[in-house]
């Protein structure tokens, strides 16, 4: 069988299994977020948290909440990362004392880990012990992963509320995600991967034998606990430096399309979840159709583009595995920048022009492609509320969405979402281009070194987290502007959404009207398709044309001139 | 243990008139317990039960690497150096960027202590220098056309230690290695076939020749060779 066409088969398996996930889960997951009880487990959490389930909290105190959560998150994460040195499994493969992670990296790892983004600074075989990783960073796979969702249900109980101003607790939509979908979720998936040939150690190095009877020092350690979360919580920060590319981390084909499924599996779910929750399935299927165009699109613009790489840089293969060659590469790069994941089974700096601009222009849609967990949902129906308010101001039509009316603060939250990460994106990689230091931390010159830094902060202000790892982003100045894009990119689109969802939930809820544009059709997907890419084309187009376009164009035009 | 509600609703009047900064400290109680909590679920008890289950027998052995008998891998791959290039006898790997400096482009044995690639782009001048490079030493070392070597035997994985070639580069290596070892080429291919993964389930992935495998088959067949 032909590689396309094995690829072909793998894509539709892929597909039938998130097919048959979506509406178990999705009403699983409406469950989860509606249901009255709480469960004997998330009682006991909430006595010792001292929080009481049962309040409904208006959109600041839940804002607040969030704020205060993810602030306690960053100190914890820091304060584990500083003071690794005097915990176990604090070693190198080769036996040498790890040590405190140094101040400006553990700075930066504690705001990527809680923003959901998975940056990394570092190298973890040699910066990053067991105990971080497992107790510091993958805790906060979960939670951010968490807090996430939270913000989405938020928003969508904005939409089914009436005259309420309330949004539901934080603390327990916080607490009900982690206990009810991602722990059981996690420990299902780590196991399988186990079995299916994911490391699981708590040794910090192995010793092997080459064929030739040298010896060689091995980094190993506790990979598929980590690994699960980190996919199914769209996180991405890996144990081993390559990431999902590594053996250790992703062995097979098998555990790869589990991997990608594992990003995927929520965010889509969600959108079910969504319809279930509003009261019309329809409207969740919209938005998935959204998604699943955007996330289509950009699966075949890469995987056609890496499938011509030059044959003279070795026809794509450079930085890419072997078992996964590129039909499963493309599959993997598509859906970890379509989600805010960022797990990494092949090196997008190594990509061709147009594949790895494929991978940089999924996240600068705004990852809604699905999007990360919570996130994807959240920022498509944001998306939404400004195709609706487009298509009102073009027909006259007063804009709603699903019985509420977007007046001026509506569209004010809404449009605040959208501009925070592209004014991030262009102002951190415009900042960075005119520093003089900027061009000695490239691993590529010329359209591709500028690839490399806009690579960086659309990650960073889009909570990915993926690298052209070409970009050494170790200065103080990545450092702390790359956090900066993090946490703005993370938490101001955040208060936004909430604020957003305060409003929505103060109105009353409307019966459609004559003049009501009706939304869950497919003449509304194709609308707010539409309104994605023009918003990010407008906005991105000069950038991209010096970037990925300017060197796909000069690679053209080499392979033209070849005699 | 007594339950002293903090966040309790908030009387409509009064929590508008709060200031933000001291509803945001009030926040920060709950928030620093539930942290803990999640701390020590997430953080020891998860790990620690998928650790559990990962020694039960049939899994622990891939849980802690895939090691063999022999000390090697079959998950991970470290290039064999020969001790006479004259008469190199081993089946190579794919070039890794954690290669010795020594090591022509990369054409060596890799640090398994840390993985990553090279993160050149497609377009760079570097690495069709070092494409152009490798092809021509496998060339040479195999007696084939440069035109002859497949993609993966001259790129640079994304891992370092990928373990695994493609049926291409290895039957490339295959009368080369069934020369200097002595072994008749049917018996080297049928070592090789050995050594070869379809695609998982038939459709998952990319067929691969282990390397890891396939050169500790030709230790046990010609016990002699380091």
């Amino acid at each position: 069988m032909s590689d396309t066409a094995a690829g072909l088969l793998q894509l539709l398996v892929l597909l039938v299994l998130l097919a048959a996930a979506w509406r178990p889960l999705g009403d699983w997951m409406a469950r989860v977020y509606t249901a009255e009880g709480h469960w004997r487990v998330e009682r006991a959490i909430y006595r010792i948290g001292r929080v009481d389930p049962d309040s409904d909290q208006r959109a600041s105190t839940y804002a607040l909440a969030i704020l205060a959560f993810s602030f306690v998150g960053v100190l914890l994460v820091y304060v584990i990362q500083r003071v690794q040195g005097f915990l176990p499994l604090d070693a190198t493969a080769g036996g040498d004392a790890k040590g405190a992670v140094d101040p400006s990296v553990a700075f930066n790892t504690a705001i990527s880990f809680v923003t959901n983004t998975n940056w990394q600074s570092y190298v973890p075989e040699s910066t990053m012990s067991h105990v971080s990783n497992a107790v510091a960073l993958a805790v906060q796979n979960f939670l951010s992963a968490a807090v996430g969702m939270a913000v989405a249900v938020a928003l969508v109980r904005g939409f089914v509320r009436s005259r309420s101003g309330r949004i539901g607790n934080a603390w327990v939509d916080i607490v009900r995600g982690t206990v009810r979908v991602l722990l059981p979720m996690a420990t299902v998936l780590a196991v399988v991967l186990v079995a299916c040939g994911v490391v699981m150690s708590l040794r910090t190095g192995i010793t092997l034998t080459a064929a030739d009877g040298s010896t060689h020092a091995a980094a190993i350690g506790p990979v598929a606990s980590q690994e699960a979360i980190k996919e199914l919580g769209t996180n991405g920060g890996g144990i081993l430096n390559a990431n999902s590319a590594h053996p250790f981390e992703n062995p097979n084909g098998g555990t790869n399309l589990l991997e990608i499924l594992a990003m995927l599996l929520i965010p889509v779910a969600l959108t079910r979840t969504f319809g279930r929750m509003v009261g019309d399935l329809r409207q969740g299927v919209s938005l998935l159709a959204v998604m699943t165009i955007l996330w289509g699109g950009m699966l075949a613009v890469i995987w056609a583009a890496e499938a011509h790489a030059p044959a003279v840089t070795g026809g794509g293969m450079e930085g890419k595995e072997t078992r996964f060659g590129i039909p499963s590469s493309a599959l993997f790069a598509d859906s970890t920048t379509g989600t805010s994941t960022g797990a990494v089974n092949s090196l997008h700096d190594s990509y061709t022009a147009f594949g790895g601009g494929g991978t940089l222009l999924n996240m600068l849609f705004g990852e809604l492609s699905p999007g990360g967990v919570g996130t994807g949902l959240y920022s498509i129906l944001v998306i939404a509320i400004i195709a609706v308010f487009l298509a009102g101001l073009m027909v006259g039509r007063t804009p709603e969405l699903l019985g509420k009316s977007l007046g001026r603060r509506e569209v004010t939250c809404a449009a605040i979402v959208v501009l925070v990460m592209p004014a991030l994106v262009l102002l951190g990689t415009g900042a960075a281009v005119v520093l003089p230091g900027t061009s000695d931390a490239l691993t590529n010159s010329g359209p591709h070194g500028l690839s490399e830094v806009f690579y960086a902060f659309a990650s960073a202000a889009n909570n990915n987290g993926s690298a052209f790892g070409g970009l050494t982003v170790t200065s103080p100045f990545f450092q702390i502007a790359l956090a900066a894009a993090m946490l703005l990119g993370r938490f101001l689109p955040i208060l936004a959404v909430l604020a957003l969802a305060g409003l929505l939930s103060a109105q009353p809820r409307r019966e459609a009207s004559a003049g009501t544009l009706r939304t869950g059709t497919p003449l509304f997907a194709g609308l707010v398709t539409a309104t994605v890419v023009l918003v990010s084309a407008i906005t991105f187009l000069p950038a991209l044309a010096l970037s990925p376009i300017a060197e796909g164009l000069v690679a053209t035009a080499q392979i033209g001139a070849l005699p | 243990m007594t339950t002293t509600i903090e966040n309790a609703p908030e009387p409509t009047e009064e929590a508008t008139r709060t200031p933000v900064l001291r509803s945001l400290v009030r926040q920060l109680g709950p928030a620093l317990r539930l942290v803990l909590v999640a701390t020590v679920v997430l953080g020891l008890v998860y790990p620690a039960v998928v650790w559990g289950i990962s020694r039960v027998p049939g899994l622990s052995g891939h849980a802690e690497g895939s090691v063999s008998a022999s000390g090697s891998s079959s998950l991970i791959g470290i290039d064999p150096v020969p001790a006479n290039p004259g008469a190199d006898p081993w089946f190579h790997l794919r070039p890794s960027a954690s290669a010795p400096e020594t090591a022509t482009a990369g054409l060596g044995p890799a640090d398994p202590s840390t993985s990553g690639g090279s993160n050149l782009a497609t377009t760079a001048d570097k690495l069709a220098q070092a494409v152009a490079e490798r092809r021509s030493v496998i060339a040479g070392r195999e007696g084939v056309a440069p035109a002859a070597v497949p993609d993966d035997a001259v790129t640079a994985s994304a891992s370092g230690v990928d373990p695994d070639i493609s049926p291409d580069y290895a039957a490339l290596q295959v009368p080369r290695v069934a020369r200097v070892t002595g072994l008749p080429e049917a018996q080297v291919r049928a070592l090789v076939a050995e050594a070869t993964d379809g695609r998982v389930l038939g459709v998952l992935g990319e067929p691969t020749v282990n390397t890891s495998e396939l050169n500790a088959a030709l230790l046990v067949a010609r016990p002699g060779l380091r």
